[in-house]
């Protein structure tokens, strides 16, 4: 890290990877119910499916540092308890089990096989278990298999073997499975193909005759050694299996899929065929193969079934009559239900079906039936013949309405994550952050607000402005609320609360006076603290009353069950406490303070004792004092804190800590709002009363007040300024303040009644609002806007709030072509073009695109404008350039390419349209548009003119009547733009593959001169300038990156108003004559798609957020202080080795995949500090020369100075 | 003699462990040939990247990746006519 470079930057993601790798479904906990873990990125999560509710909670999500490619399920023969097996980067083989009682998953083994890092012949990309439990097979896409035999010891462990290899040089595998075999030897089943011959035979001819194999391994348990038992060749185009239940089960043997045929196959049984159905349909290709993406088999009750989906999303039921003689005799299929395109599906034995997408929302279904007797065609493979070259009649099916399942939940998923932006749209203290997501027709514009969801359960008008609000229970004993006790400027209101919440007036409050504090007292009392007074009611509604002295009024009360304390107006603080009677004694000595008393707080009778031992009292000269209440030492001084302003709300609450002694216990905790609007926690000493750890969080202009609420039976904080706010526990113990999606509050309390047990009442001018927090896991709320295609990018108005975005997918029918399909067909295929294609996606075909121009107004949640593009155009870049030909007006540019091919890249010609805004950008008007020889793919205002990349050439244009003009025109790329920035006439200009190359353009010769480019290729996804000579950026690879320009060669390419000497100079190494410098490298793993420097939350710093394509949204934040960076360096240091990565992968290796890390400290890693045993953690903070409270708080400082 | 021995046989033991390691005679083929085998396979190997492609081509990730295997089988065309 002593790399010279000064810069230092700290990682944090704020939301995780959502796409789904593989999921895998098993009884993890050792209990009956079955949960899911899913692989996501470099996360592991457990998801537990509530069959009730139908709803998936996360209840767990690891990060390994390392890639995780595969997953796989089993369990040992007689146990209940399912363990998992990771197949990953890291050249290791790891076995997990999930610990629920301390909810972590836990390593049991951990066997190196082979070099780290995703290599072509290091297993880790398949991995199978046999279904007994008794052995796995990990393998790479070649040659190298490894089985490892899993068994269990005398103390009932888990052990694996040494490996042993089935390895084959030249052998590509396509698909692997376990063969069900009941109790013999363990089986595996691979799909392969040998290119030994191919690779030898110049004439191709052994390359035209190369076979796809079934073949089968055998792991001999007696001898233990691993044989090739049988191979068979298969369809050439065969890419997938399925295990075929065995045993006492089923046939055994496998389901071979291919390109628009299933076959099953076995050793010694005759194999069978039946085609996949094609979509019938006026605007489908009736030629068009299908073939298998994913699939699922299920066994109940000695029967079974398949369900495998095509790349359409049609799910098909696959079953097999089969007898002991013969084996399967037919294979019977038929069209189920249209779900997303999966990478896994589960199905649960509750009945439901899990289908982690491969792009957009997972979607959790409930099975209504199973397709039994429904009046869908059955095809059979009776009618077709097992021999994939003979030629057979395709069949076909009409796509229909679900009836067969019913979505019960659709789990937010921001994969792919293709653009963001960070703005205000909203006037809000924070901005939002609006991505466009998805691909085809799921494809979303998201609109993300830091909150927490609330569920609002009662909205009612008043009949004045109440200025607070109470709920009570009658007597202790009791669980719910009895009343809601209102307050207004002149009276109080009490409501009952039943089945129907009304006045009721025979309580015994004092109802003509406004209302301080409401407390249920002792066993069975209420208490009533008013300005004038203190009534205590008791059960037989006799009433005690303690009037305030002469001439005196209260201004600030507090209570608990057993205590009071009150301030009066002259500045005395009074004490009542609750003698053996029941009865309120008053103390006789009283408490003067210096100023005013703004708040005053007595925390809850800790159990076990008889009363709170402290009184914080808040005064208007800026201070908070701790009041001893010991019998000894009542109302004397302890400690006292200075504040910057007033404060306005105080409340002492104790709350779990993960910092404190023992694990589990709670820590109190002062909590402070002041009138300036900042919120402090402190630290209170149970002995001392001393003041320690003092976080501050600025909450937003209006004077806080705190309220004690609960949120999942935890104790939490509501505190109220501009917005409300709600202070708990995260899942990792780390203390987490996070506003609620919900109206500005004046006044909050607890709320619990039978319908809603942790409820929360407010007041919201004159209305009375009780809601719920359900969810704490989500801290960003999401909101869809649905799109046409898949977006490619958006760019959002400079002034109005309206965002345009360019959507565009291959081989997809345009709307027009689909049009007139349908015209020509005649109305019996009408029934099929109703279907929704959000969820049935597009008809597909060869060579064909469907792009459009979207206007999105996300305020109203609406797409206001549509534009198709025709004549087989797609869009790929937009900007919105003003020209100043055109008196600065501005226009939306968007660069099409026409009969494009993805790969290898190719089109016909490009196009740049230009669009005039209408209505303030609502819409948008056609001008005209300009041929290219290429296809634009960057394109971006420049100095009044539009700068436009298509392909390797760099082009100036300026508008014209009837086309753009060309005004200059460089060639500055290595292959192809997809991005330029500019500042000044600074122009940088990535490339596809070689980086970016930082261009000037020279007004006087009216040339763009490269100047300085990069000596590593990096293929560039994204990039923003940082400053003027600095870029960050993120590659294909998954690596974010900082390089910079040297100083010298900045200065001297801005010298000379005309480019000669720039010109003449001599070319390094056949570049540009300067290299950039690398400052910070780092890999994400997740491919970034953007990069922006924003302000994520209200009055904190600037930092780099990047958006990964698997739907991360990271920050990488500036560090200010050396020490900091040496603290976070020794700490990271430290989590390296105390808190190794699950999956074996070395961290610091992983975060160096391609590059060695250089100045960036891994935050994520560092956060993880909180989950140490307390004897590590004492430990590294020991080494860091800190207590482990400070090492925590600066851990939750780094985050919640600039996020959430 | 006999360190150079050594040497050869480390050298196979390599090569028959690490599928590409060259050789010699190495040729243009099977220098480029592997290094295609190798892309494709990291394509295979790192979901994200393979997501990209999938995203880029319209496909399924399940399809793209049969593809990319396919395409290992003979990732640069013909071997050339062999000289005797």
């Amino acid at each position: 890290m002593s790399g010279g470079s000064n810069m230092f930057l700290y990682s944090l993601s704020i939301l995780q990877p959502s796409a789904i790798t593989q999921a895998i479904l098993g009884a993890f906990s050792g209990k009956k119910q079955q949960e899911i873990v899913v692989a996501q990125g470099s996360r592991l999560s457990l998801l537990r499916p509530d069959a009730a509710q139908g709803k998936v909670h996360e209840v767990l999500t690891h990060d390994v540092f390392g890639i995780i490619r595969c997953l796989a399920a089993f369990r040992l023969a007689g146990s209940s308890k399912d363990y998992i097996i990771i197949g990953s980067d890291s050249g290791r083989i790891t076995i997990l089990e999930y610990q629920p009682q301390a909810n972590k998953f836990h390593r049991l083994h951990l066997e190196t096989f082979g070099k780290s890092g995703v290599r072509r012949v290091i297993p880790g990309q398949y991995l199978a278990c046999d279904p007994k439990g008794r052995a796995c097979l990990i393998a790479s896409v070649e040659k190298n298999k490894l089985v490892y035999v899993l068994n269990r010891n005398a103390q009932a462990e888990l052990t694996i073997s040494s490996s042993l290899e089935a390895h084959k040089p030249h052998c590509l595998v396509f698909a692997l499975t376990a063969l069900d075999v009941g109790y013999e030897n363990p089986v595996f089943a691979a799909l392969e193909v040998d290119y030994g011959e191919s690779d030898q035979d110049p004439t191709g001819e052994a390359y035209n005759q190369t076979e796809k194999l079934l073949v089968y391994y055998e792991l001999d348990l007696g001898l233990n050694h691993v044989v090739r038992k049988w191979s068979d060749p298969v369809d050439r185009s065969a890419n997938m299996l399925f295990q075929v239940p065995g045993g006492a089960d089923g046939p055994s043997g496998v389901l071979v899929c291919a390109e628009d045929c299933i076959y099953y196959r076995h050793m010694g049984r005759i194999s069978s065929r039946v085609p996949i159905p094609r979509r019938r349909g006026a605007t489908e290709d009736p030629n068009r193969k299908r073939t298998i993406v994913a699939g699922v088999m299920h066994k109940m009750r000695g029967a079974f079934f398949f369900l495998l989906q095509t790349e359409d999303g049609d799910l098909f039921k696959v079953t097999l009559d089969y007898d002991d003689d013969v084996g399967v005799s037919r294979i019977r299929i038929k069209y189920f239900d249209t779900v997303p395109v999966a990478t896994s599906l589960l199905i649960l034995k509750s009945g439901f079906l899990f289908v982690a997408s491969e792009t957009g929302n997972h979607n959790f279904y409930q099975f209504e039936k199973l397709g039994d007797d429904d009046e869908e065609t059955e095809f059979n493979s009776e009618d077709f013949s097992p021999d994939p070259s003979d030629s057979y009649q395709p069949i076909y099916f009409q796509t229909r309405h679900a009836e067969n399942l019913s979505l019960v939940e659709s789990i937010n998923s921001m994969n792919p994550l293709l653009d963001c932006k960070v703005a205000n749209l909203t006037d809000e203290d924070a901005p939002q952050i609006y991505t466009v997501n998805g691909s085809g027709p799921r494809s979303t514009f998201r609109i993300l607000k830091h909150g927490l969801e609330t569920v609002e359960i009662v909205a009612s008008e008043l009949p004045g402005s109440p200025s607070a609000v109470w709920t009570t229970k009658l007597t202790s004993a009791d669980e719910y609320d009895a009343y809601i006790v209102l307050s207004f400027g002149n009276g109080t209101l009490v409501l009952s609360i039943g089945e129907t919440v009304e006045e009721v007036t025979d309580t015994g409050f004092l109802s003509s006076a406004p209302t301080l504090a409401v407390q249920q007292l002792g066993d069975e009392g209420l208490l009533q603290v008013h300005p004038k007074g203190i009534r205590h009611i008791h059960a037989d509604r006799r009433v005690n009353e303690w009037p305030a002295p002469q001439h005196r009024t209260i201004v600030a009360a507090t209570t608990n069950s057993r205590q009071v304390a009150v301030a009066l107006s002259s500045g005395e603080i009074v004490y009542f406490e609750m003698d053996s009677d029941g009865q309120l004694a008053e103390y006789e000595e009283k408490k003067e303070m210096t100023g005013t008393v703004t708040c005053l707080s007595l925390g809850e009778v800790p159990k076990g004792s008889a009363r709170s031992s402290f009184l914080a009292v808040g005064c208007d000269d800026s201070t908070v004092r701790i009041l001893s209440l010991d019998p000894d030492s009542v109302l004397e001084s302890k400690s006292v804190q200075a504040l910057t302003s007033a404060p306005s709300a105080l409340c002492i609450m104790s709350m779990p800590d993960s910092a404190s002694e023992t694990s589990r216990s709670t820590t109190l905790y002062l909590h402070i709002g002041l009138y300036s609007g900042v919120y402090l926690r402190t630290v209170l000493d149970t002995v001392t009363g001393d003041l320690t750890d003092t976080r501050t969080r600025f909450l937003g202009p209006r004077p806080v007040k705190i309220s004690p609420v609960v949120v999942q039976s935890q104790p939490a904080v509501l505190a109220l300024s501009s917005r409300p706010w709600l202070g708990y526990n995260d899942n990792r113990g780390q203390y987490m303040l996070t506003p609620l999606t919900y109206p500005a509050l004046e006044w909050g309390w607890t709320f619990s009644s039978e319908q809603c047990p942790e409820g929360m009442v407010g007041i919201e001018g004159g209305n009375l609002r009780i809601f719920a927090v359900e969810r704490l896991t989500e801290n960003l709320q999401q909101e869809s806007i649905p799109l046409a295609y898949t977006p490619r990018k958006f760019i959002k108005h400079p002034e109005q709030p309206y965002f345009y975005t360019v959507e565009s997918d291959p081989n997809t029918l345009s709307v027009a072509t689909r049009q007139s399909l349908n015209e020509q067909a005649s109305n019996g295929d009408k029934a099929m073009q109703e279907l929704p294609a959000e969820e049935f996606g597009y008809s597909r075909a060869e060579g064909h695109w469907a792009s459009c121009i979207s206007v999105v107004d996300p305020l109203n949640k609406q797409v206001t404008q549509r534009i198709e593009m025709t004549e087989n155009e797609a869009a790929f870049s937009i900007a919105i350039v003003s020209f100043s030909s055109q008196d600065d007006q501005i226009f939306l540019v968007v660069g099409t390419g026409k009969n494009t091919q993805v790969a290898p890249r190719k089109s016909q010609c490009g196009y740049i349209h230009i669009y005039r805004f209408l209505d303030d950008g609502k819409s948008l008007e056609f001008i005209h548009k300009t041929k290219t020889d290429e296809t634009p793919m960057a394109l971006l205002g420049f100095q009044g003119r539009l700068l436009a990349g298509t392909g390797k050439t760099l082009k100036i244009y300026d508008l014209g009547m009837r086309q753009l003009l060309r005004k200059a025109q460089a060639e500055v790329a290595a292959n192809l733009i997809v991005g330029l920035q500019t500042q000044g006439s600074r122009i940088i200009v990535s490339d596809v593959q070689e980086s970016v190359s930082y261009c000037v353009f020279k007004y006087q010769d009216n040339k763009i001169i490269p100047f300085c480019d990069d000596m590593v290729p990096r293929w560039t996804t994204a990039t923003t300038m940082l400053d003027y000579e600095t870029v960050a950026g993120g590659d294909k690879f998954g690596n974010f990156w900082i390089v910079r320009c040297p100083k010298k060669a900045s200065e001297e390419s801005d010298e000379d108003p005309a480019g000669g000497h720039l010109l003449h100079e001599r070319s390094y190494l056949q570049g540009t004559p300067n290299r950039l410098e690398l400052m910070a490298h780092f890999f994400t793993q997740d491919i970034p798609t953007s990069v922006q420097k924003a302000q994520l939350v209200a009055g904190g710093r600037e930092t780099i957020v990047w958006t990964g394509l698997q739907g991360t949204i990271g920050l990488m934040v500036p560090f200010v202080s050396k020490e900091d960076v040496d603290f976070f360096q020794t700490l990271e240091q430290h989590m390296r080795t105390d808190d190794p990565p699950l999956a074996g992968r070395d961290h610091l290796i992983y975060r160096g995949y391609y590059v060695p890390v250089k100045g960036v400290i891994d935050g994520d890693l560092c956060e993880r500090f909180s989950l140490l045993p307390r004897d590590r953690k004492a430990a590294i903070a020991g080494e860091l020369d800190r207590t482990v409270r400070d090492v925590e708080r600066k851990i939750a400082d780094m985050r919640s100075r600039v996020a959430y | 003699m006999a360190d150079k021995l050594r040497t050869t046989q480390q050298l196979e033991q390599l090569q028959a462990r690490y599928v590409g390691t060259g050789h010699a005679d190495t040729t243009k083929f099977e220098w480029i040939s592997n290094l295609h085998r190798d892309t494709y396979a990291s394509y295979i190997g790192h979901p994200p990247l393979l997501e990209y492609m999938a995203i880029g081509t319209g496909e399924p990730m399940a399809k793209l990746r049969t593809k990319l295997i396919e395409k290992m089988i003979q990732p640069v065309g013909k071997p050339p006519e062999k000289e005797d």
